[in-house]
């Protein structure tokens, strides 16, 4: 297999460098960036669910980019941070996982597949990588969820939520969870949730991609539009 | 308590670039130095204090930032890329005819704006491994391949990147339009409509109204037409030439159609 280079800026350290970039008045980096995503497990399998606003700086690059990556029928990524990091890390990842299954002929666990994307991160610590992300999907041990960031950290847990406008998520989650919710019940607290936090932070907004992994797989449920939402939400109180 | 900022541990280096093959020459203002001239006098005839922080550090940029707009459309069963024609610096036009567009196969067109020297050399890479995918598989890249080419491209300068936006156009496999959007470090998606460069802001407010048909109510979506598509195109790079200085003087539109890439020129302000 081929081994990836990277491009480093000569006697520079990479991190500051695109800082000094930016600050110069010439070229300014704007890279895509933003977010509010939320997962949690209940008794029925996983929800995920994600927001879809890209942001470059102050200017909103656009407002229906892809959040979740389907790494395959039982695994799902979210992405959050930099928007090319994510892409292109968990694009790796899914070939890692294919990888694993053709070798081994049994399907990667959840553990295994957030342990990769970690040690990943960990490889390019300290370099300016901005990677939020939860792994989330339905293996021999059951529904897992992991979150994977840019240091290295990887937790497992039964609830997350990252990105710009995590707090309000987590906010609407926790006074709205119950272990055993109903499917629609769960759907709809993982569409509050990102509804109410694309409210509030400018930096989240679009859609509300919302998907749900079951023992047999994942299926992508809806794909509601956010201002739509809260005006339903909030109808009577204006 | 007092605290202070380390000091930069970087050397300095030339701010003038076309001095940089003599050797580097590090430009120092060593604070003591009073310049006499108009504007060190104030209103009142007096001297102004002259403030001199210490010793100023100048940097060699590998940026610079040419602008140009690029903007590409999908139809039905056509696609239009289109870019301004000007390439500046600072206050100054280099060319007034120096086209965004590039044309990678028979489908399949790319607009990239930002800084000239990296566009030219990621059209360069991009021409190469398009040739070497040719000779290993014996078929063109198709404008999905190659979106996700140039994302992997341009992420192997994640740390050092390139500083372009790129806007593909083409047709899928289906033969339906498709337009794929970057950010500089290889973000992508598919979009049915995206503008790039300097007017980028100006221009898809105006596309997200007339094409997406947003914030309007009670209307019909009507899928575009090519001959409505060029027109729209030109009216919107028309507004842009108006309003933003980098943007102007002529416009190259290609239309891609299963018959091929059309060209058209069609002259902008000069001014």
């Amino acid at each position: 297999t081929t081994i990836q280079e990277f491009a480093v800026p000569v006697g520079e350290e990479p991190s500051g460098f695109l800082k000094s970039c930016n600050t110069e008045g010439g070229a300014r980096f704007e890279l895509h960036h933003g977010t509010t995503t939320l997962a949690f497990k209940f008794k029925h399998g996983v929800i995920v669910a994600v927001d879809s606003r890209a942001s470059a700086g102050n200017y909103i690059s656009t407002g229906e980019y892809n959040k979740v990556i389907e790494i395959n029928p039982y695994l799902l990524g979210t992405m959050s941070g930099s928007a090319a990091d994510c892409k292109y890390w968990e694009r790796l990842l899914a070939k890692e996982c294919r990888l694993y299954r053709l070798r081994n002929n049994h399907r990667i666990s959840v553990a295994a597949a957030s342990k990769l994307l970690c040690n990943m991160m960990l490889g390019y610590r300290g370099m300016g990588l901005s990677v939020g992300s939860m792994i989330c999907g339905w293996d021999k041990e059951g529904p897992g969820v992991y979150y994977v960031d840019d240091n290295g950290t990887r937790l497992s847990g039964r609830m997350f939520s990252t990105g710009s406008g995590n707090s309000y998520a987590y906010g609407v989650l926790d006074s709205g969870y119950k272990e055993d919710m109903t499917v629609e019940e769960a759907y709809e607290l993982g569409r509050r949730g990102i509804a109410h936090a694309t409210h509030r932070d400018s930096y989240s907004g679009g859609v509300v991609n919302l998907y749900h992994i079951k023992e047999d797989g994942w299926i992508k449920v809806c794909k509601d539009d956010v201002s739509e939402l809260i005006h339903h939400y909030k109808k009577g109180m204006f | 308590m007092v605290t202070c900022e380390p000091p930069k541990k970087s050397l300095p280096y030339c701010s003038d670039t076309a001095s940089l093959h003599g050797g580097c020459r590090a430009f120092l203002v060593f604070p003591g130095l009073k310049m006499l001239s108009a504007q060190n006098f104030g209103e009142s005839g007096k001297m102004k204090e002259y403030h001199y922080t210490g010793p100023v550090e100048h940097r060699f940029s590998p940026y610079a930032f040419n602008g140009g707009t690029v903007l590409a459309v999908a139809g039905e069963d056509f696609a239009i890329v289109a870019s301004d024609t000007r390439l500046s610096e600072g206050y100054s036009i280099h060319s007034r005819d120096s086209p965004k567009c590039y044309k990678l196969t028979d489908t399949t067109v790319i607009g990239c704006s930002g800084f000239h020297g990296d566009c030219l050399t990621l059209t360069k890479i991009i021409d190469a491994r398009l040739k070497m995918y040719k000779h290993s598989n014996t078929k063109t890249m198709t404008s999905g391949a190659i979106a996700a080419m140039l994302s992997t491209i341009l992420y192997g300068r994640r740390f050092f990147p390139y500083y372009v936006y790129n806007i593909i156009g083409g047709l899928d496999e289906q033969g339906k339009g498709a337009v794929y959007s970057f950010d500089p470090v290889g973000s992508y998606q598919r979009d049915t409509y995206k503008a790039g460069g300097s007017a980028s802001a100006m221009l898809q407010p105006l596309l997200d109204n007339q094409i997406g048909f947003k914030n309007m109510e009670g209307v019909e979506h009507v899928p575009l037409s090519k001959e409505k598509a060029v027109q729209l195109v030109k009216d919107v790079f028309i507004s842009a030439a108006e309003r933003d200085v980098y943007t102007g003087d002529a416009l190259r539109i290609c239309i891609i159609t299963k018959e091929g890439i059309q060209e058209q020129n069609i002259p902008l302000r000069k001014d």
